[in-house]
């Protein structure tokens, strides 16, 4: 960031920069440092603050650290259904008056399950924190009382077709549930399905309603980020009033093991054949999780593969050998065990899926052996960087990265030493990266082949 | 600090004002209008320049022209390659990005507000003297051409194309796909597209949108100083797009063998952006199928748990776009799904919503106007949608009087306009061996079977 500096680390200064907001700098952010103030409730629950006033608006965001990777065997999608039971009401809530009530209040809402974590989220006018907190409160709270048999049936049955619509009827759908199979052993708690099976869907019970909920839902193992228009002393005093007679867990149930190889020391490989007209590469590397030092030379990486239309997939697949209709890189954010550097590429018209797969593999074949320029360092961080600003624009956005670093670092501010994290990497440290990380043994690739149908041989 | 009784539910403070934000507009001596809103939040500006030049302004047997010359803009102008303004873009960090919808082409910029001044130039560049080179149209057509072969295995696209087939007249350019069909596509020479720039694009049907980190002035010097000595007259008037809606009502099947659900599509050419109607309609849809709390989910999802979820819509253009209701549903319930949706169809236009469904939309609608535009990129969307269909300058500023205001008598009223059981029209792209018998017991309509092919082909 032009200007930008590291957070001092400082909370007395945290304070007063907050004190001082809006009278000291041009911007919303001054050097693009988002304010933050953080407590604790004796119950565990750990809450993030982040005060302005440029919209009459505020975001309210809430994290469990819990997701796919903590279901238990045989209930495969269970995170997932389950975070649907959410919007079914609690003790003071019918069903489907969660959404309602938002949106009566004039916000927008939702949630989503992933690999490690669940998130809910509201956004509303400033004037409706009380109704935002008092909703994620009552079924944090007392969830239970309002599980029905009939909810979860329904629910059970919309999932399954959230399945058939996300991954069954979508062409290259699978990819979902195939890339994560092959890239963590069978073992690992990323392996299965994050949506789940029809069959292990269909075995969910309420017994398993009241467990997961015991087990995972509890103060401690949460966190809450409050980001916009609000008054700290008033957002503090519901916090406490809606959240602080939640108990804590009294026996916190034990994490998976997510430790693995830091490579996976030889290349694999997997053909799916679908119902699509053009073959798609998707090749995984492995690489060091999220938060480290390595994994931002791995993002900067990814960058220079394959964001936009200057990166070296797009450059060489798409617009010079014109094997490709388009082409990406991005990465899964893990920060357990390792994470996945991905880039995939869809084959041009009359493009065969070895001549797809050939090329990419030669790309990341140059990328290992050549390493990376300093003009490609430069776009890549350059794009970065007015990402990482765009970013703060939202205050739902906001909150949302709050309460990841809080979540998995235990360190909402985390946030704001990201564009110096970002500036810190090299181009030596992005080209010894592309030698240790992306040589053919440490990826897998994924190849999605068109299932010809017999009608279409017929045409 | 204590805990309260959570059987009591919180009550709301004093609303806070909220205004969009302000904006003024320029026409400088060569045409070109200029709209500025100064929104300096963060060093951010986001800049679209409009260009009267939507799909709709494709030529007959030219369909795709208006998409095909939008791509083509960002690849080279003058001595720069495509891949060399690719890199001087990006390593500013800023995005140049080009297309076409129904109504306008669009170049989009976003940047550091730092780099304005560089980046501005080079989306000047990119629209004023394009090089249109026939390498990257090549390259750019077989693009095309594979997302239209990739969009026979999509069945959402499959269901939004077969939709508007069968809703509009054939041969009728809203029956067709904007970025145009295959065999129109593969018929595109450069010369087409060289003419349709040549057309179209003027400083007299361009309006230039800044939002963000800007001033008034600095913005208007800018552009100015970038666009001021582009020349050009007035284009003709696009002719208006037919819209007669198809003759008979009917049922069509989009072959997917073995679909385990089917993408449905059911309604008809709905009004256009400009009719008198519009915020009643905005309600209405709300009620029926905006809202995750409408009739059509609610009763899809949350009672029948048909579907992941039901929606409908209008797809509001300068001319008489469709209006549908959408669900994708198991193969099983197909027939009962469509039953359902034609049965919430009658009632939005048999009795008047009730006071909690209205006051619920109202307040929605109403609630979430400042959420709508804490971006650079939604503000400027919505001042362009203001200039391609010529909203007045206090739309914004009036947008939520006039959403309270809709009552349900209204709503009805506008039902009953603009909602027709006898022009309906139901697609659903699934397996025929499943769906077809249902489908014909319904009794709405004969059902025709189609091959992907036919929908997206010719």
């Amino acid at each position: 960031m032009p200007g930008c500096r590291l957070n001092d680390g400082m909370p007395e200064a945290r304070d007063s920069a907050l004190r001082h907001f809006g009278a000291s700098g041009r911007y919303l952010f001054v050097h693009m440092q988002i304010p933050i103030h953080t407590e604790t409730l004796a119950n565990g629950l750990r809450v993030t603050y982040s005060e302005d006033h440029v919209a009459p608006l505020v975001a309210v965001n809430l994290w469990y650290h819990v997701g796919s990777a903590n279901e238990r065997a045989g209930r495969t999608g269970f995170a997932h259904l389950f975070e649907h039971m959410l919007f079914q009401g609690s003790a003071n809530v019918q069903a489907n008056e969660h959404f309602e009530l938002v949106q009566r209040a004039g916000g927008t809402l939702n949630g989503s399950t992933w690999l490690d974590r669940t998130n809910y989220f509201e956004t509303v006018p400033s004037n409706q924190l009380a109704i935002a907190l008092w909703l994620e409160a009552d079924r944090m709270g007392s969830l239970l009382p309002a599980m029905t048999q009939q909810k979860l049936d329904t629910q059970r049955e919309v999932v399954k077709n959230e399945r058939r619509w996300s991954v069954d009827n979508q062409p290259y759908g699978t990819w979902w549930e195939k890339l994560p199979a092959l890239t963590y052993p069978s073992t690992h708690p990323y392996h299965h399905s994050l949506i789940g099976s029809m069959e292990h869907l269909s075995e969910a019970s309420l017994e398993d309603v009241a467990e997961f909920f015991a087990t995972w839902y509890t103060p401690d193992n949460a966190v809450l980020s409050i980001a916009g228009d609000f008054d700290p002393v008033e957002a503090r005093a519901l916090v406490q009033q809606y959240f602080g007679g939640i108990p804590r867990n009294p026996s916190p149930p034990s994490r998976p093991d997510f430790s693995v190889p830091p490579r996976f020391d030889r290349a694999l490989r997997e053909v799916v054949e679908d119902d699509v007209q053009l073959p798609r590469a998707i090749v995984a590397m492995r690489i060091p999780p999220s938060g480290s030092d390595a994994w931002y030379a791995a993002s900067v990486a990814g960058a220079i593969l394959g964001m936009r239309k200057g990166s070296r997939f797009f450059r060489r697949l798409v617009r010079e050998l014109q094997v490709a209709a388009d082409a990406g890189a991005y990465t899964f954010d893990l920060t357990k065990g390792a994470d996945l550097l991905i880039v995939d590429a869809t084959a041009n018209g009359g493009v065969t899926a070895d001549r797809l797969e050939q090329a990419v593999h030669d790309e990341l074949d140059a990328f290992a052996l050549d390493g990376v320029t300093d003009a490609e360092l430069a776009r890549a961080l350059a794009l970065i960087e007015t990402d990482f600003v765009s970013s703060l624009q939202s205050a739902q956005d906001r909150a949302d990265t709050l309460s990841k670093f809080a979540t998995y670092f235990g360190d909402p501010s985390l946030v704001n030493e990201q564009p110096g994290r970002y500036r810190a990497v090299t181009a030596a440290q992005v080209t010894a990266f592309a030698r240790e990380w992306c040589m053919a043994s440490n990826r897998a690739t994924l190849l999605y082949v068109p299932r010809i149908v017999a009608q279409e041989n017929a045409e | 600090m204590t805990t309260v009784d959570m059987s009591v539910r919180p009550t709301p403070g004093a609303p806070r004002d909220y205004r969009f934000p302000a904006f003024e507009s320029v026409t400088l001596s060569n045409g070109l209008r200029v709209v500025v809103a100064p929104v300096h939040k963060l060093p951010l500006v986001t800049v679209l320049a409009l260009v009267d030049a939507g799909s709709v302004a494709d030529p007959v047997g030219q369909e795709g022209v208006a998409q095909l010359t939008a791509s083509l803009l960002t690849e080279g102008t003058g001595d720069l390659t495509g891949a060399q303004l690719a890199e001087l873009v990006e390593v500013m960090g800023s995005s140049l990005d080009a297309g076409a919808d129904w109504d306008s082409s669009v170049v989009k910029l976003t940047t550091l507000s730092s780099r304005l001044p560089e980046a501005i130039a080079l989306l000047a560049r990119v629209l004023t003297e394009p090089s249109l080179p026939d390498d990257e149209f090549q390259r750019l057509r077989t693009e095309r051409l594979a997302d239209l072969l990739q969009q026979r295995s999509e069945p959402r696209s499959l269901a939004d194309e077969a939709f508007a087939q069968a809703i509009y007249a054939p041969g009728a350019r809203y029956a067709m796909p904007d970025g145009g069909t295959e065999r129109s596509v593969r018929a595109l020479t450069l010369d087409q597209l060289r003419a349709f720039y040549d057309d179209r694009y003027s400083p007299r049907s361009t309006t230039v949108v800044l939002v963000g980190d800007v001033s008034l002035d600095a913005g208007v010097s800018l552009v100015s100083l970038v666009l001021g000595s582009w020349s050009g007259s007035l284009p003709a008037a696009c002719a208006p797009p037919d819209t007669t809606s198809a003759a008979a009502r009917g049922i069509r099947i989009v072959r997917k063998a073995d679909a385990p659900q089917s993408e449905l599509r059911v309604g008809h050419v709905g009004p256009p952006r400009l009719t008198d109607d519009y915020f009643p309609l905005v309600l209405c849809n709300a009620i029926l199928g905006g809202l995750f709390s409408s009739r059509l989910n609610l009763n899809l999802r949350e009672e029948h748990a048909y579907t992941y979820g039901a929606h409908s819509g209008v797809d509001w253009r300068r001319w008489a776009g469709p209006f549908s209701m959408d669900a994708a549903v198991q193969s099983d319930v197909s027939a009962k799904a469509v039953r359902e949706i034609l049965n919430e169809f009658d009632r939005i236009r048999a009795e008047p919503v009730t006071a909690s469904e209205l006051s619920l939309a109202i307040s929605y609608l109403d609630g979430v106007f400042p959420i709508r535009f804490e971006t650079t990129r939604a503000i400027a969307s919505a001042l362009a949608s203001q200039a391609i269909y010529g909203l007045p300058a206090d739309y914004y500023d009036s947008y939520r009087a006039k959403i309270r205001a809709v009552t349900a008598d209204d709503i009805l009223r506008v039902a009953r306009t603009h909602l027709d059981p006898a022009q309906l029209q139901v697609v659903a792209v699934g397996d025929p061996d499943a769906i077809a018998e249902p489908l014909t017991q319904l009794g709405i309509g004969a059902v025709t079977i189609i091959d992907p092919v036919d929908t997206l082909g010719s």
